[in-house]
C-alpha cells in the first residue's frame, strides 16, 4: 500500500488507503457491512421491518452482495411519511446531529448521524478532496450555505480533516467572497458551480481577475452542471474544476467525487453501495447501462438508508480508473427521473409551489415556473395567472395578494423566488394540459 | 346613484389595453371613461361603458378577468374650492375614499368626479345630506 501511496503522492491523504483496497477485498468488506446494516435496520426501523416481513426476508437472507435487488427500495416519500424521526436507527441520546433538506412539501426532510457518522462523513469527504489533489496547506473557501443543508457544515468538517485551512463563508455576499479569496490567498473554493460562475462574473465587474488569484482548484456540486460549465470555468479562472456528489439523505456531499483524471465519480464504495436500475420496472439494469442510481449505505449509524432511490440518472462506468482506485465510477449526473428542480443548490418541487398557492387563495390558480440563469446564478420566477376570485378592483389588494404568495412561496421553498401575477389564460398550454416548467436555463 | 363601473386586470406589457378596447368597439358598446391604475408589473382598467352587463359578460367570455363594483359620480362645482367642500362633507365620518378619479366630460359647467367608496350606502346618504349631487347612470351617460 505505500509505494501506492508514494506514487500518486499528489491526489491521497493517509486517509485514502480504502480508495485502493483490491476488489475482492472491497467485495467482501461491502458484503460484510450490508449483512450488518441491513440487521441494524430490520431491528430498529419499523418501516423497514414490515417491508422485509411482507417479503418474507430476513438479514439471513443477504448472503451475497447480489442478494441486494431482493431488498425493499426507500424512497423520499418514506422520510415524509415518516417525518420527523421515524426511519432512525439510533436513540436521540446517540445523535449527535440533525441536518434537514427541502421534502416534496412544507416539511422538511431529516436526516441524523450518530459521532460515528459524522467522522465517516469527514473521512468520506477528506478521501473526496484529496482524489482532488487537496492537502494540508490548501486554504479552502466554504460557500456552501451553513445551516440544516448539508453541504455547508459536511464540506467544512472534511477540509479540517484534510489538514486545509478552512475558511468557512458560507452563501452570499459574492463582494466579499471575492475580497477573501484574494486577501486570504484562498485556493480552492467548494460552492455550487453556479455560484462560481457569479463570482467569476462579479470579479470580472470588480476589476479583480480570478485567473491571477492563487486558486487553483474548485469541488463543485449540489446541483447537476455540464463540461460547458466546466470549460467555462476553467477557461476563466484557470482552476481545475471538480464535481463532487452527494445527497441529504445518504449523508450529504461525499459519496462520490471526481478525480484528477476527471472521468466519472469514484463512488466511496465502501461506505455506499451503488445500484443500477431502471426507474420505471425497479429492475437493476446489466453493467454499463444507464438508468436511476440507487444507493445502500453500508455504515450508517443513525439512519441507514437501504436501497434508497435516489432518482439521479447516470451509468457505472466499465473499467478501472487510471488514478488507480478500485472505488467504481459513475457518469456525471446530468438529469433526473422525477420532476424535482435544483435551484442555486436547493431542492424545488413543483408540487411545493402548489401548495404554497393553495394555502393563499384555497384553490389552485393556473400557474407556470420559469427558470432562467442571470450571470451564472439560477432564478425562478412563478408566474400566476390571476383568477376572478383572486382579482379585487383596488391596487393595494392586489400588492397584498401579491405579497401573500410571495412569503408564502418564500415559506414553503426557503429560497427567494420571483412571483408575476398575469392575467388569466395567458400561460403557456401544451395539448390542454398546463405546462407547469419552463426551464431556460441551457440556453 | 350607483354606477356600476368594470374593472379588468391587465399586464403591464404592450397591447393589454387595447385587448378590452378591441372587444367592445367590435360590440359597438362605448367606452365613457376610462382610467388605468397600474404598478410596475400590472395594473386595473377601470371602465364606464353604455352598457355594463353585456360589456362584463363580453370580456369574460373572452378570458379576461372582470368585476363589476360599484361606484358614485359626483358633481363638483368648477370653482376653486369645489372639490375641497365636496371632500369637507365627508370629515370626521369616517367614510373611507377607496379611490377617485375625474369623469373626463363635464356636465354644464359642473366637473364629475368618479369615487370607489369603502361604504358607498353610507356614502350616498351623507353626500346627499350635504346636498351634493350624485349623478344617476343615465344622466351620467347621456351625450
Amino acid at each position: 500500500m505505500n509505494s501506492v501511496l508514494e506514487s500518486t503522492a499528489t491526489d491521497c491523504h493517509a486517509a485514502s488507503v480504502p480508495d485502493y483496497t483490491p476488489v475482492d477485498e472491497l467485495r467482501a468488506l461491502q458484503l460484510h457491512r450490508l449483512q450488518t446494516v441491513v440487521t441494524r435496520a430490520w431491528r430498529q426501523v419499523k418501516l423497514f421491518r414490515s417491508r422485509m416481513d411482507e417479503r418474507g426476508l430476513t438479514p439471513d437472507d443477504v448472503r451475497s452482495l447480489d442478494d441486494i435487488r431482493r431488498l425493499p427500495f426507500t424512497k423520499k416519500i418514506d422520510l415524509r411519511d415518516t417525518y420527523p424521526f421515524g426511519l432512525f436507527a439510533s436513540p436521540m441520546k446517540d445523535v449527535v446531529r440533525l441536518h434537514a433538506s427541502s421534502g416534496t412539501t412544507g416539511k422538511p426532510i431529516v436526516v441524523a448521524y450518530t459521532q460515528e457518522d459524522i467522522d465517516v462523513w469527514t473521512s468520506v469527504l477528506v478521501r473526496c478532496f484529496a482524489g482532488c489533489g487537496l492537502h494540508r496547506g490548501d486554504i479552502m473557501q466554504i460557500a456552501y450555505g451553513y445551516g440544516l443543508f448539508t453541504g455547508g457544515l459536511g464540506a467544512h468538517y472534511g477540509a479540517e480533516g484534510l489538514g486545509a485551512t478552512v475558511v468557512p463563508t458560507s452563501g452570499g455576499n459574492a463582494d466579499r467572497q471575492i475580497m477573501l479569496m484574494k486577501d486570504f490567498g484562498v485556493t480552492a473554493m467548494c460552492c455550487t458551480p453556479t455560484y462560481f460562475l457569479h463570482l467569476i462574473d462579479r470579479a470580472a465587474e470588480l476589476g479583480v481577475d480570478m485567473k491571477e488569484l492563487p486558486i487553483r482548484a474548485g469541488v463543485f456540486g449540489a446541483e447537476p452542471w455540464t463540461e460547458s460549465i466546466r470549460r467555462h470555468i476553467e477557461l476563466k479562472s484557470h482552476i481545475e474544476a471538480f464535481d463532487i456528489y452527494g445527497l441529504s439523505e445518504i449523508i450529504g456531499p461525499g459519496v462520490g467525487c471526481e478525480c484528477r483524471r476527471h472521468d466519472g465519480l469514484h463512488i466511496i464504495e465502501d461506505h455506499f453501495y451503488p445500484e443500477i436500475i431502471d426507474p420505471e420496472t425497479g429492475e437493476p439494469l446489466p453493467e454499463g447501462s444507464e438508468g436511476e442510481l440507487v444507493l445502500t449505505t453500508l455504515s450508517k449509524q443513525a439512519m441507514p438508508m437501504i436501497r434508497y432511490r435516489t432518482r439521479d440518472i447516470t451509468r457505472i462506468l466499465p473499467g478501472r480508473c487510471e488514478c488507480g482506485r478500485t472505488l467504481r465510477r459513475i457518469d456525471r449526473i446530468g438529469r433526473r427521473s422525477d420532476d424535482m428542480l435544483i435551484i442555486r443548490g436547493v431542492n424545488v418541487f413543483p408540487s411545493q409551489v402548489e401548495s404554497a398557492l393553495l394555502e393563499i387563495e384555497g384553490t389552485l390558480p393556473n400557474y407556470q415556473i420559469v427558470l432562467t440563469r442571470t450571470q451564472g446564478l439560477d432564478q425562478m420566477e412563478v408566474l400566476v395567472e390571476v383568477t376572478p376570485q383572486m382579482f379585487n378592483d383596488k391596487i393595494g389588494a392586489l400588492q397584498d395578494l401579491h405579497h401573500r404568495l410571495q412569503g408564502a412561496l418564500d415559506h414553503v421553498l426557503g429560497i427567494r423566488v420571483g412571483v408575476s401575477l398575469v392575467e388569466a389564460n395567458s400561460l403557456e398550454r401544451s395539448e390542454g394540459k398546463a405546462k407547469r416548467v419552463i426551464d431556460r436555463r441551457a440556453s | 346613484m350607483k354606477i356600476q363601473q368594470i374593472s379588468v386586470f391587465a399586464e403591464n406589457r404592450p397591447g393589454r389595453i387595447a385587448a378590452p378596447a378591441r372587444l367592445l368597439a367590435q360590440e359597438g358598446i362605448d367606452i365613457r371613461s376610462l382610467y388605468l391604475a397600474d404598478t410596475a408589473q400590472y395594473g386595473i382598467l377601470r371602465l364606464i361603458v353604455s352598457e355594463w352587463e353585456r360589456a362584463a359578460a363580453l370580456l369574460e367570455a373572452h378570458g379576461l378577468v372582470a368585476k363589476v363594483t360599484e361606484v358614485l359620480a359626483v358633481e363638483v362645482p368648477n370653482r376653486p374650492g369645489g372639490l375641497a367642500d365636496v371632500l369637507g362633507a365627508l370629515d370626521g365620518t369616517g367614510i373611507n375614499i377607496e379611490y377617485m378619479y375625474a369623469f373626463p366630460c363635464l356636465r354644464g359647467e359642473a366637473a364629475i368626479l368618479i369615487f370607489r367608496f369603502a361604504d358607498v350606502d353610507a356614502a350616498i346618504t351623507r353626500l346627499q345630506t350635504a346636498g351634493i349631487n350624485l349623478l344617476a347612470s343615465d344622466e351620467l351617460l347621456k351625450k
